[in-house]
């Protein structure tokens, strides 16, 4: 998946009637990187969503291009990455477990052992990799989250939120992370905070209650 | 708008007058006379209203089912709103066809429900507004709310032929048209009827019909100036 | 192919997770229990016919298959993984997948059920086992093709516990009197042709349920 350019035409969403956003348009194209900022309730969590398409939009499309060619969901799928503090992984297995079955669910093949033990090794969970995920404090769940966003590579990386409940070390495996992220892919990243903001080349400001979006 | 009301409130207001005074008689002289038919005598009025109001039921819930589509295949949420007020008209039009044909069932068959092929689909057709209605207030959002009763009134709509086709031959009925009966075969009741009835009666089918285009436009009319209301009120 | 296989996966993951949690089973077979039990003390004095019997089966199949089919999708709402499962696979993985896992739920169901009312019941005798267990098996199939559905629906609504048995009911309504009908024709010992037509309104409803369903999923599925 080389050369993957994501475009958005006119973009809009309501949720209770009311536009969150409108007429958004923009594009990334790999390597690259989009930060998007905004107030609380602005709608940047909606707008990673439907990025990733696990929202749809009420008006607008989302399309992805590889070498000049489209890229349909499911191919994507594979190749994505998402991180969010509202998206959990299972409680009832193991750091270990949920690499393996998800990783199998994602790409139809069961990640080999160095793949899963490499990737929990880079967010330095190996210690913990046979305990259930239920006994994890925030920080280990997060740190797991970011684990399974980057077991396959991914052409694609969404971090919504990327340090909530890390520590500081967590914060620097978060760099390592967006810094090879924007070296070969893309990196969607949508945050309140200034110095995460600027890890991206591009920035696009949600200002929220239905207004025009300036990139 | 205008010519639905005019025409809607002719015609019940024919089939009422006809329906309830023209006379019965054995052997009709004059297009001004019924048919006396045995076993029914001047319960066979009931034709007149029953009939058309449980026609109504299903014509509200096939209505509902086509706005809902519509809002899955737009996400406008317009045809919700129509959607909903068509369910709305369709539960009231259900409450009054079970009472019409319970009354009807009570003299003619002996008591208020038997449990007969017709009998039990508006049974089902009450339940699935009712669930209708429960899923509506149990979500959250606007656009949740739409999506997914449109979702469920269609899942409900995929039982329609078993209770239209397989039901009616599966349990013997009293209906017209229902398994035992000599005459009628299918779903589709052939009426032997008289002339001046057949008129009344498909005067009352179109009446009625028009009678909820009319409460349709109404609900959806108030609906939207209420909406208006509440958007100038923040 | 690689969808079937991330289908398997899923499966997998949702045994392996029942396995460890008991979310559904559990809830499942005391349901079986606690109303095989009722009608029990309901018919000390005088032994049920045959056909109360067969009726109040799938009455039993019903309530207990309100009780834990909807788990499949509330839990995952419940643990907020629904998302993530959104996130790595394609919808229809999930729906064959939640369906899968449903049907053999269910079916674990009927068979204990079955059991237990051979076991209990010496008047609830089966004359013509093929028709009972070609109705018993697509029961269930219908069962759960229903049930999946409206679990994918009520997973999104915030009265989960009671809206479930309200929305399927209707729906499972032509399914209910099709089983009784051939449950009561097999304890009437009649040849398997006999009961053809309502096994083919058996397998007609399955697949009609399954196929509007399939189509319908990403209606309910994506947000």
């Amino acid at each position: 998946m080389n050369d993957l350019i994501l475009s958005v035409h006119g973009l809009a969403r309501s949720f209770n009637r009311r536009l969150v956003f409108k007429d958004l348009d923009f594009s990334v194209a790999a390597p690259g990187s989009l930060a998007i900022t905004g107030k609380n309730g602005a709608g940047k969590s909606t707008l990673v969503k439907i990025l990733a398409g696990i929202a749809s939009p009420t008006k607008g499309r989302v399309t992805y291009t590889a070498d000049g060619k489209a890229v349909d969901a499911d191919a994507l799928r594979e190749r994505m990455g998402f991180v969010a503090p509202y998206l959990n992984l299972y409680e009832e297995f193991t750091a270990w477990e949920n690499l393996a079955i998800l990783g199998r669910i994602r790409t139809g093949t069961v990640p080999s052992a160095e793949q899963i033990g490499d990737t929990l090794r880079r967010v330095d969970l190996w210690q913990r990799r046979d305990d259930l995920v239920a006994g994890f404090s925030s920080g280990m769940k997060q740190r797991l989250k970011y684990a399974m966003a980057i077991l396959d590579a991914p052409a694609i990386l969404f971090l919504d939120e990327p340090t909530a409940n890390l520590d500081a070390d967590g914060i620097a495996i978060v760099e390592t992370v967006v810094r090879d992220q924007q070296r070969h892919g893309i990196l969607i990243l949508a945050t309140n905070d200034e110095s995460e903001a600027s890890w991206c080349r591009e920035r696009i400001h949600l200002a929220g209650r239905g207004t025009d979006a300036r990139p | 708008m205008r010519a639905v009301k005019i025409l809607s409130v002719t015609l019940i207001t024919l089939v009422l007058i006809g329906g309830i005074a023209i006379p019965l008689s054995p052997v009709p002289q004059s297009w001004f006379e019924f048919p006396v038919i045995p076993g029914l005598e001047d319960k066979a009025r009931n034709i007149l209203f029953h009939v058309p109001i449980a026609w109504t039921t299903v014509l509200a819930f096939l209505v509902s089912l086509w706005y809902g589509i519509r809002y899955l295949r737009t996400k406008d949420l317009a045809y919700d709103l129509r959607s909903v007020s068509s369910a709305g008209l369709g539960l009231m039009f259900c409450i009054l066809a079970t009472i019409t044909g319970s009354l009807w069932a009570k003299f003619n068959w002996g008591s208020f429900w038997n449990w007969d092929p017709r009998e039990t689909s508006i049974f089902v057709l009450l339940l699935i507004y009712g669930a209708y209605f429960a899923l509506r207030s149990a979500l959250g959002s606007d656009e949740v709310r739409a999506r997914l009763s449109a979702v469920y009134a269609i899942i409900a709509g995929l039982t329609v032929p078993f209770f239209v086709f397989v039901l009616p031959r599966m349990v013997s009925g009293l209906h017209p048209g229902a398994k035992g009966d000599v005459e009628g075969s299918g779903p589709v009741v052939q009426f032997k009827m008289a002339p001046n009835m057949r008129v009344l009666f498909f005067a009352g089918l179109i009446g009625y019909s028009l009678l909820f285009v009319w409460l349709l436009n109404l609900r959806v009319r108030t609906a939207q100036l209420e909406e208006r209301a509440d958007g100038q009120s923040e | 192919m690689n969808a079937l296989t991330q289908t398997a996966a899923l499966v997998a993951k949702d045994v392996r997770s029942e396995l460890r949690t008991r979310y559904a089973l559990n809830a499942l077979l005391m349901f079986v229990i606690t109303s095989v039990a009722t009608i029990l003390f309901a018919l000390r004095e005088d032994p049920a016919s045959p056909e109360v019997l067969g009726g109040m089966f799938w009455v039993v199949v019903f309530f207990s298959a309100m009780s834990g089919l909807s788990r499949i999708f509330v839990s995952e709402e419940e643990k907020g993984t629904a998302l993530t499962l959104q996130l790595i696979a394609r919808p229809t993985v999930v729906y064959f997948g939640k369906l899968l896992f449903n049907c053999g739920l269910t079916l674990i169901l009927t068979t204990a059920i079955t059991v237990l009312y051979v076991l209990i019941f010496p008047q609830f005798t089966v004359q013509s086992v093929p028709i009972f267990a070609a109705t018993v098996v697509l029961g269930s199939l219908g069962f759960a093709s229903a049930a999946t559905i409206i679990a994918a629906i009520i997973a999104k609504a915030n009265t989960r516990g009671t809206l479930y048995p309200v929305l399927s009911f209707p729906i499972l309504i032509p399914l209910l009197m099709t089983v009784m009908k051939s449950t009561a024709r097999a304890l009437a010992g009649e040849p398997l042709v006999s009961a053809l037509g309502e096994l083919q309104v058996l397998v007609s409803y399955v697949l009609i349920m399954t196929g509007g369903s399939f189509l319908l999923f990403d209606y309910v599925w994506k947000d």
